[in-house]
């Protein structure tokens, strides 16, 4: 394979999304230098928002394109630059899910966020472009350069974007934190990374594949170097327990959109990377077999376990309700990582996949929903503890209403999205007889019902200091709307949704890649 | 005209759609609230009633049996061959009667309306109020009336929701802690349930239908598959092959016995059984009355429900194997309860202990594994929901008069509110099983299918029956007799709308106590196939 290759005009049509981003970060970056003071950063606002649909409908395009009629879904992928990028249903499903949540984050905050807290405001609009590339690239890539730039690139505007409370203390600490953390993260990634490099000669994760398959027996001691250096560092990234520690002061000190932004679209890319190394590499049912990958797929399992247990104990005795979330999310992240873990060991139960898909979704919606009551909340009361949610019953019926469908869908309970999600999950489990994780599992979503349960309580059952009603934003009002229907929705009517993501998607074809 | 109609579909939906009309009313119209919550509630009553007319019990409920598939979800089939066409993961939207739900559904129609009566008392947040009980009724119906194990599980969960608010806004002191023992116990019971259906799915719920272009594969919930794949000895669950082991559809018995305890521990805590009980107290005292009703009627009779529909008929061999440990498990609750409850100075919690001691009578009735027996069985979960139901729905109105419930603050209230008393009065000796009254029967039948088998745990079981009239008469007496302190003396008696509930339970009390066989004939047939079917698959 050329290790250089031209960009073609045909590359550039199938990079149009990741080049709309790049163009319109580069023009809100000028035009925030040029607006005079007076004009309200607002309109970069909606220009980022406007970016961020403009290239959701070019994935939109593309995947249509892909999944064409004349192509049937065993062709639907499109390989470019020399290998390194792959246009695939994987990476476009996911691809749609980060434009798609970034632009729920980024109108949720347009008039949300107020000026004392957050005083260059066209800056926390703007840098989400950048962050949302990175993670497409995250999606995208087929080789460990590109995936790392991805990576780096997504933190590093997370970084800033963490940091955006100028005036307050915490958020600085928070910025300061995480940047120490993810940069260790990264490090010990890029490190892991070499020595999959070193044992396969190649950086193109497709290669890799069918390197390991012939050569993996003579390496198996620095297979296990790489996969446990390269675990520990996503562990990081994707706040998964006990590598979590930094994910509830980051939250907490970050503006609310942004730790919604962290929780689910640089979560969501991490696991993107993740899925797309390990399904090719480590936990690859061609590639890998044996000892070692039964050895790596119960390390996963017992990650998983970990954080399901860690996050929703933790969790327990948290009065902070952002820290609260953190901590759901760290649990959450746990039942997004067990599809990975049992991923090819049953030939009965391979779509694994798009359950993997469907709860991320379904996670996006339930968390930017609940986030955006919390700013709302948290503006009212100037805390974000949980007492100020007591008595919201009372002051805001429909956010009360809003919110104890979102908190039901993070317990999952029925009907919701995140019930849906975790049956199947669970199912998965179950089919490859990995009872006792199925059973982790269980009790840990029933001691989360004490956790979301605590809330409501708060919410029906207590008399709140504020008599008066909720000042709430319309665009953020239209955002928990849009996020109870669609949380309802994943619960009531989960077909469309899988049945969709069934018909254009196929692990070998899209995820798993066989075309070197 | 209503045979076409989905008469089982209109009884689950007709309460979900109450809750909605409740939930568009305007919240001061307290009245109009309770009118259509009492007309949303009288809807499925009066079609389970129509049901209980219209049925035939040789025919059995296959008449009004509902099946459409609910979600179809495609699974990745790229493993296999041509051959195969579909891999899909199919829940069906299945629900069916027959003689064991039916009498359990009549009970839900009369507590229900009965409770939905007694919610005079409530006082406050009457919409929220009404659209919770109604939802919780949707949930209840759904439970007895599904047959699909997602759809079972959905229900299932449905009525731990509006419970937990139902407990924690309307109750006393310490109700927010009661809801969330409730929920967290119940969660816990639903966990193992989920777990024990998604095994059962993954290796009896798969079948492989010939089709136009080859194979469709799917697994499924559906209850009568699960059913007839048990004693099926082709069913890929019961072929001990490598093909089976490695699509990891073979269920070895090892894995039975799991599915089978977590199916015993999931209903267990519902109905309760001993060391699971804690939580069942607290609800028994914390919450408001005519919650009680529906709880202490209905709630732990799903438990009962589950425990013959799931654990006893798709596990007789495991439950055949385990008698001993149930029938014992049966009479230490029965004792357990009596004997706490005789010294409880709480009369609710009197009530909580003696429905624990009731519940065991059903358990020795289900350990039996005879007809006569799981008639018992069933007998007695009617009969003690309609008499908890009685018996509650006189301590919401003792209580609104005395605002205690403590049987040292109560006494000689004979004297100021006779009705009221003669009805207590009633309801105990139907709780102490007093021939004549329906309490009698479900305990004699209980004893008696399980004295063939056990003699000696049967004889200890029958004890509780005298700590019954122990701890019954105790606080009966306590409260209707004796002087009656100064601050009641003025007290009305029951309202006719308390009274209008209290004569229906009682007369209903006493009508099967005189006539069992209006229930008996129908469970009859429920049981006798299961019966048949469980001497072939033992060898007789």
């Amino acid at each position: 394979m050329d290790a250089f290759q031209t960009l073609t005009w045909e590359d550039a049509w199938y990079l149009a999304p990741e080049i709309v981003l790049s163009c319109f970060t580069i023009l809100l970056i000028a035009l925030d230098l040029l607006l005079p003071k007076r004009v309200n950063r607002n309109v970069i606002g909606w220009l980022t928002l406007a970016g961020l649909l403009v290239a959701g409908a070019f994935v939109v395009i593309l995947m249509t394109a892909v999944n064409g009629p004349e192509t049937d879904s065993a062709s639907g992928t499109r390989v470019l630059l020399g290998g390194s990028y792959q246009l695939d249903d994987f990476g476009n499903l996911l691809k749609l899910a980060f434009l798609g949540a970034s632009a729920f984050i980024v109108f949720s905050s347009l008039g949300t966020v107020r000026d004392e807290d957050v005083p260059i405001k066209g800056e926390l609009y703007y840098l989400v472009l950048p962050a949302v590339l990175g993670a497409m690239v995250m999606a995208s890539s087929a080789d460990l350069i590109t995936l790392f730039i991805g990576l780096e690139l997504l933190s590093i505007t997370s970084y800033i974007l963490v940091a955006a409370r100028k005036s307050s203390r915490i958020s600085s600490e928070a910025a300061f934190k995480y940047v120490v953390t993810g940069g260790v993260a990264s490090a010990f990634v890029l490190y892991g990374m070499s020595f999959l490099y070193g044992i396969t000669g190649t950086t193109n994760v497709s290669l890799m594949r069918s390197v390991l398959a012939s050569t993996s027996d003579q390496f198996e001691a620095l297979l296990y170097v790489s996969f446990f250096l390269m675990i520990a560092g996503f562990a990081v990234k994707l706040a998964l327990a006990p590598f979590h520690a930094w994910a509830s002061d980051v939250y907490q000190g970050a503006p609310t959109p942004v730790a919604a932004f962290l929780a689910v679209v640089a979560k969501g890319a991490a696991f993107a990377m993740v899925y797309r190394i390990f399904a090719n590499t480590f936990t690859s049912g061609g590639g890998l077999d044996g000892a070692v990958r039964e050895d790596i797929l119960l390390a996963l399992s017992v990650l998983a376990a970990a954080a399901m247990i860690v996050g929703t104990v933790g969790a327990l005795r948290q009065r902070n309700v952002k820290r609260l979330l953190a901590l759901s999310g760290v649990a959450n992240a746990g039942i997004l990582l067990i599809p990975l873990s049992t991923l090819f060991a049953n030939p009965m139960h391979e779509s694994l996949v798009s359950e993997f898909i469907y709860f991320l979704v379904a996670y996006a919606f339930m968390n930017i929903g609940a986030f955006t009551v919390l700013t709302i909340v948290s503006r009212d009361s100037g805390n974000e503890s949980l007492s100020g949610f007591s008595g919201l019953y009372h002051r805001a019926p429909w956010t009360a209403i809003a919110m104890t469908v979102l908190l039901c869908s993070l317990a999952g309970l029925p009907v919701t999205g995140g019930f849906f999600g975790k049956l199947f999950i669970l199912f998965g489990t179950v089919q490859v007889h990995k009872y006792w994780l199925a059973a982790i599992l269980l009790v840990t979503t029933v001691i989360s019902y004490a956790v979301y349960f605590g809330l409501i309580r708060q919410m029906y059952m207590r008399s709140g200091s504020l008599d008066s009603g909720l000042r709430m934003t319309v665009p953020a009002a239209i955002v928990i709307g849009l996020c109870t229907l669609a949380t309802l929705a994943l619960g009531f009517l989960p077909m469309p949704i899988l049945g969709w993501i069934n018909d254009i998607f196929s692990v070998p074809v899209d995820l798993v890649m066989f075309q070197g | 005209m209503l045979d076409d109609l989905p008469v089982l579909s209109l009884i689950v939906l007709a309460p979900l759609l109450g809750a909605l009309i409740v939930l568009a009313l305007p919240s001061a119209r307290s009245n109009w609230l309770r009118i259509t919550a009492i007309i949303f509630t009288l809807i499925p009553f009066i079609l389970t009633l129509w049901l209980f007319a219209d049925y035939q019990p040789a025919v059995g409920g296959g008449a009004y049996t509902e099946h459409s598939t609910w979600l179809s979800i495609p699974l990745n089939q790229e493993q296999f061959n041509a051959s195969v066409t579909s891999l899909k993961l199919v829940f069906d939207y299945h629900l069916a009667v027959d003689g064991i739900s039916l009498p359990l559904l009549l009970l839900t129609g009369v507590v229900s309306t009965m409770s939905a009566l007694a919610s005079v008392h409530i006082r406050k947040r009457w919409k929220t109020y009404y659209s919770l009980f109604l939802l919780l009724l949707t949930g209840i119906y759904g439970v007895f009336l599904a047959r699909d194990l997602v759809l079972f599980f959905i229900f299932f969960e449905v009525t731990l929701i509006p419970m937990f608010f139902l407990i924690g806004i309307w109750g006393y002191y310490g109700r927010e802690k009661a809801a969330t023992r409730f929920l967290i116990y119940n969660g816990l019971g639903s966990a193992a349930m989920l777990l024990s259906f998604l095994i059962l799915i993954a290796t009896l719920g798969f079948s492989a239908v010939e089709g136009a272009g080859g194979v469709n594969l799917l697994f499924g919930g559906n209850y009568d598959t699960i059913l007839s794949n048990l004693s099926n000895p082709a069913a890929y669950a019961n072929v001990d092959n490598d093909l089976t082991h490695q699509f990891g559809l073979y269920l070895n018995d090892q894995t039975k016995w799991t599915a089978f305890v977590l199916l015993l521990i999931a209903f267990g805590i519902k109905v309760p059984i001993f060391p699971f009980h804690t939580w069942m107290l607290r609800v028994h005292t914390e919450a408001p009355p005519p919650v009680v009703m529906i709880h202490s009627g209905i709630l732990l009779k799903m438990g009962v429900y589950g425990l013959i529909r799931f654990a006893m008929f798709l596990f007789p061999e495991q439950l055949h194997a385990w008698t001993g440990v149930i029938a014992v498990l049966g009479v230490i609750n029965i004792l357990y309860g009596a004997i706490l409850a005789c010294v409880q100075t709480e009369f609710k919690l009197v009530l909580a202990y003696s429905s624990i001691s009731h519940m065991g009578i059903v358990l020795l009735g289900i350990a039996s594994l005879e007809e006569v027996g799981l008639q018992g069985a069933i007998y007695q979960s009617v009969s003690h929901g309609l008499i908890s139901a009685l018996l509650f729905l006189i301590v919401g109105s003792i209580y609104e008069r005395t605002n205690t419930t403590q049987l040292s603050e109560l006494g000689g209230l004979a004297r100021s509110v006779p009705f009221i008393s003669g009805v207590l009065l009633l309801g105990g000796l139907a709780s102490l099983g007093l021939p004549g009254l329906s309490g009698f029967v479900g305990e004699f039948l209980s004893f008696l299918g399980m004295f063939g088998s056990m003699k000696i745990v049967t004889a200890i079981g029958v004890l509780g029956i005298l700590f019954a009239a122990v701890y019954v008469l105790r606080s009966i007496l306590n409260i209707t007799y004796g002087s009656l302190p100064e601050q009641y003396v003025g007290m009305k008696d029951a309202r006719f709308i308390e009274a209008l509930p209290m004569i229906t339970l009682a007369a209903l009390i006493i009508l099967l106590g005189v006539y069992p066989s209006i229930l008996t004939d129908l469970m009859q047939h429920g049981f006798s196939g299961f019966l048949e079917q469980i001497h072939t698959r033992m060898g007789g």
